[in-house]
C-alpha cells in the first residue's frame, strides 16, 4: 500500500543557488545566434549560389534547392534579429545564472576533455576517466565507489560491443598492450 | 480481414525468445531513462539506439519502441510520486495525479495511469493496424509531385499550427533542411557545402545529430536545475489494481474522448503535449463538478494519460504508411530504419512484411508487457532516482559517443555531436524548437529529390503540384496551412464585423 510520507528524499549538494546573478541574457544570446545563423545562411547561400542556383532544362540545379532555403533562413535570422533587439530594451530574462553555467561547464569541460582524451588512449580508457572523475571529482562520491562504477561500466561496454557486437571503437595503447 | 491475418503472421514474428527478451530489456531501460530526471521517449531513443545497430531490423525496432513504451510509461511515475513531469507531456498528470500521492493514494494514481497509457496506445494500434495498410496501398500510386506535396503539407502544418513563434520554426526547419543538402548531391552527383572538406564528403548524419542534440543537450540542461528530490514511495498491490480496474466502464466517455483527441494530435504534428491538455481541460469542462479537478480526481490523470499516449503511438500511423514521421521520436525511430538498410514509405507494406507487421505486433505485445511490468516493479524503480545524477551523467555522455562513433565508424562523428549538443542546449533555451529541426534533417533529401524528379517529368513547371485532383488539395491545403494563422485572424476580423 502507499503511504503519505514523503519517503525518498536524494540531496544536491553542489546545486546552484537560486539567487545566483546572471551572466548573460536571453535577449543577448538570440542576437548572438541570430547573427551567427545570417553568417551561416550567407556562407551557405554563397557556395550554393557558385555551384549553379538557377533552372536549367531538366529543372532546378544541384545549388537551388539549398540556395533559397539559405535565403529562408537569412530571412528567419534577420527577423529574429530585430526582434531580439527591439525586445531587447525592455526585457531582460536571464539565460544564465553564474551558479548554473558553472555546474554546465562541469560537464562540458570533462565531455570535451574526453572527447579528446578518446583520440589518443581510445574509448575505453577514456570512459573510465571520464566516470570516475566526474563522480569522485563533481559528485564528491567515495573514490573506491567511483573507481568501480567507472570499471564496471567500462568493462560491461567493452564486452557488449567489442566482443559480443563487434561494434569496433577507437581504441588506444591500453587495448594494443592487450592484443585486441 | 487481411490484416488480421498479417497481423497474426506478426505475433508469429515475434513470438521468439530472443525477441521476447530483448523487448523486456527495452521496457526496462526504457522505464530506466523515463524515470531518469530531464529524460525521456526522444532522448532515451536517441540515447539507447547504438544498442540496436548489430541487430536486425525486426529486433532492432521492436527494441526501440519497447524503449519508446517504457519511457512513456517512467514520465508518469515521475510525475505521480515526485510532481516532476519527466516530459512536457506529462505536466497535465500532475495536477490531479501528485495530490492523489499526498492523500495517500498514489497507487490508485499510478494505476490509472498505466492503465489509462495502455487504453491510449491500444485504440492508436488498432487505428494504425487498420489504417495503416490502407494509407500505403494508396499512397503507392504517389509519383513524386504527390510526394513532394506531402512533404510540404508536414513542413507547412509545422510552421503553420506550431505553437512556438513562426521565425523560430522557420529558422530552426530551413536549417534542418540545409544541413541535410551538404555532401553529395543525389541526383546531379555535385558536392554541395562541402567546402572541400573530406570530412563534409559524407553529409552530416542524421542520427549523430539527434544524439547531440536530444542527449548531450540534455545533460547540460539537466545540470542547471537542482536535482535534490522528495517525494513518496509506493508499492501497487493487486487490490488497489483491481479496484481500479472495476472502475473503469465508469470514465468510458474520457476515456474515449481522449483517445480520439490523441490520435487526431498525434497523426497531425500537434503532438502529445497539446493532445495531454486538450484531454484535461475537455474532461474537466464536461465533468459535473470541474471544481474537484485539481485536488485528486482520477480522472484528470485517466484524461491526460490516454490522450498523451494515444497521441505518442499514432504519431507512428503516417511514418509507417507514408515515411513522414509525426514527432520528434517517431524521426528518431525512421532513422533508426535507415541505418538497418529500410526504406521508409509505403513500399515498407509491400516489401517488408515481416518487419512492419512485426512492429505492429510489437506494439500490442510491448504494451500489454510494459502495463504488467510497470504495476509490479514502481518500487524498485522510484528507488533509480535514488541513484546520483553525478555517476548517471557521465554513462549517458560515453553511451552517447559510442552511438555516435559507431554510425560511420568516423571521429569527425564525435565532435559533431558534440557541436549538436551545445547547439541543442542554446536552442532550447532562447525557445528554437527542436522538432522541426529533426524532421526537415530527416526529410530534406527525400522532400528534394521528389522536388526535382517531379520537375524533370514535368519539364520544369510548378504546375504539376496542381496537375490532379489529388495533388492539387495536398499542395493548396499546405500552403492554407502555411498561412493559417493570418487567415484565421481575417476570419476573426470578418466574423467579429459581421457580429457587430
Amino acid at each position: 500500500m502507499s503511504q503519505t510520507d514523503i519517503e525518498i528524499v536524494v540531496d544536491d549538494p553542489t546545486a546552484p543557488e537560486d539567487d545566483s546573478p546572471s551572466v548573460v541574457s536571453s535577449g543577448t544570446i538570440e542576437i548572438v545566434v541570430c547573427l551567427l545563423l545570417l553568417a551561416l545562411a550567407v556562407t551557405l547561400g554563397y557556395d550554393n549560389w557558385r555551384t549553379g542556383a538557377s533552372w536549367d532544362s531538366t529543372g532546378p540545379e544541384p545549388g537551388y534547392f539549398p540556395f533559397y532555403l539559405s535565403v529562408i533562413l537569412g530571412g528567419g535570422s534577420l527577423y529574429g534579429l530585430i526582434a531580439a533587439l527591439v525586445a531587447h530594451r525592455k526585457a531582460a530574462e536571464t539565460f544564465v545564472t553564474h551558479a548554473q553555467a558553472r555546474r554546465v561547464l562541469a560537464v562540458f569541460v570533462p565531455t570535451l576533455l574526453f572527447c579528446l582524451v578518446m583520440q589518443f588512449l581510445g574509448l575505453y580508457v577514456a570512459s573510465f576517466l571520464l566516470i570516475a572523475g566526474f563522480m569522485r571529482f563533481v559528485g564528491k562520491i567515495a573514490l573506491w565507489k567511483s573507481l568501480l562504477t567507472a570499471f564496471l561500466f567500462t568493462a560491461i561496454m567493452f564486452v557488449t560491443f567489442d566482443v559480443a557486437f563487434d561494434v569496433i571503437m577507437p581504441k588506444g595503447p591500453l587495448e594494443a598492450a592487450f592484443g585486441r | 480481414m487481411e490484416a488480421f491475418g498479417l497481423l497474426l503472421h506478426g505475433f508469429a514474428v515475434l513470438l521468439t525468445w530472443k525477441t521476447l527478451v530483448l523487448m523486456m530489456v527495452g521496457l526496462v531501460l526504457g522505464i530506466f531513462v523515463g524515470v531518469l530526471p530531464g529524460l525521456g521517449g526522444p532522448n532515451g531513443v536517441a540515447i539507447l539506439l547504438p544498442l540496436t545497430f548489430t541487430m536486425d531490423p525486426t529486433s532492432a525496432i521492436v527494441m526501440l519502441s519497447c524503449i519508446y513504451w517504457g519511457a512513456l510509461f517512467g514520465g508518469a511515475i515521475t510525475s505521480i510520486l515526485f510532481n516532476i513531469p519527466g516530459e512536457a507531456w506529462s505536466v497535465a498528470t500532475t495536477f490531479d495525479g501528485y495530490p492523489m500521492a499526498q492523500q495517500g493514494r498514489a497507487a490508485e494514481a499510478l494505476t490509472a495511469a498505466f492503465t489509462s497509457s495502455f487504453i491510449g496506445s491500444l485504440v492508436a494500434v488498432l487505428l494504425i493496424t487498420f489504417l495503416a495498410p490502407m494509407i500505403s496501398s494508396f499512397a503507392l500510386k504517389f509519383g513524386p509531385p504527390e510526394f513532394f506535396a506531402v512533404y510540404l503539407l508536414t513542413f507547412c502544418s509545422f510552421v503553420g499550427l506550431g505553437r512556438e513563434a513562426k521565425h523560430k520554426t522557420i529558422i530552426s526547419m530551413s536549417l534542418g533542411l540545409l544541413l541535410a543538402g551538404i555532401g553529395m548531391d543525389t541526383v546531379s552527383g555535385n558536392l554541395r557545402m562541402t567546402f572541400g572538406s573530406p570530412e563534409l564528403l559524407r553529409g552530416i548524419n542524421f542520427l549523430v545529430a539527434v544524439i547531440g542534440l536530444f542527449g548531450i543537450s540534455e545533460i547540460l540542461l539537466t545540470m542547471e536545475e537542482r536535482l535534490a528530490l522528495r517525494g513518496h514511495a509506493a508499492s501497487i498491490s493487486l487490490r488497489v489494481v483491481l479496484g481500479v480496474w472495476k472502475d473503469l466502464p465508469k470514465y468510458w466517455v474520457t476515456l474515449l474522448r481522449s483517445s480520439f483527441i490523441g490520435c487526431w494530435l498525434g497523426i497531425t504534428p500537434g503532438g502529445a503535449i497539446a493532445a495531454s491538455f486538450m484531454g484535461y481541460n475537455l474532461a474537466k469542462r464536461f465533468a459535473k463538478e470541474p471544481e474537484s479537478f485539481g485536488k485528486g480526481r482520477i480522472e484528470g490523470v485517466f484524461a491526460p494519460e490516454t490522450a498523451a499516449h494515444a497521441s505518442g503511438t499514432s504519431a507512428l500511423l503516417p511514418m509507417l504508411a507514408l515515411g513522414i514521421p509525426g514527432s520528434g521520436t517517431a524521426a528518431i525511430l525512421l532513422g533508426g530504419l535507415m541505418v538497418w538498410g529500410l526504406n521508409p514509405g509505403p513500399l515498407l507494406f509491400v516489401e517488408h512484411k515481416d518487419f512492419v507487421w512485426g512492429l505492429i505486433a510489437s506494439m500490442y505485445l510491448g504494451n500489454v508487457v510494459g502495463l504488467v511490468l510497470v504495476l509490479t516493479t514502481v518500487p524498485i524503480f522510484a528507488s533509480i532516482l535514488r541513484v546520483p545524477f553525478a555517476a548517471v551523467a557521465p554513462m549517458i555522455v560515453v553511451s552517447c559517443a559510442i552511438g555516435a562513433y559507431a554510425i560511420q565508424n568516423a571521429m569527425f562523428d564525435i565532435w559533431l555531436m558534440l557541436g549538436f549538443g551545445v547547439v541543442g542546449y542554446v536552442f532550447k533555451k532562447i525557445g528554437i524548437p527542436l522538432a522541426p529541426f529533426t524532421l526537415a534533417l530527416v526529410l530534406g533529401n527525400r522532400a528534394e529529390d521528389a522536388f526535382r524528379l517531379s520537375m524533370i517529368g514535368s519539364g520544369g513547371t510548378l504546375k504539376v503540384f496542381w496537375s490532379n485532383g489529388l495533388v492539387g488539395s495536398i499542395t493548396t491545403l499546405a500552403i492554407v496551412l502555411l498561412f493559417w494563422p493570418l487567415i484565421e485572424g481575417l476570419l476573426g476580423r470578418v466574423g467579429w464585423k459581421a457580429a457587430r
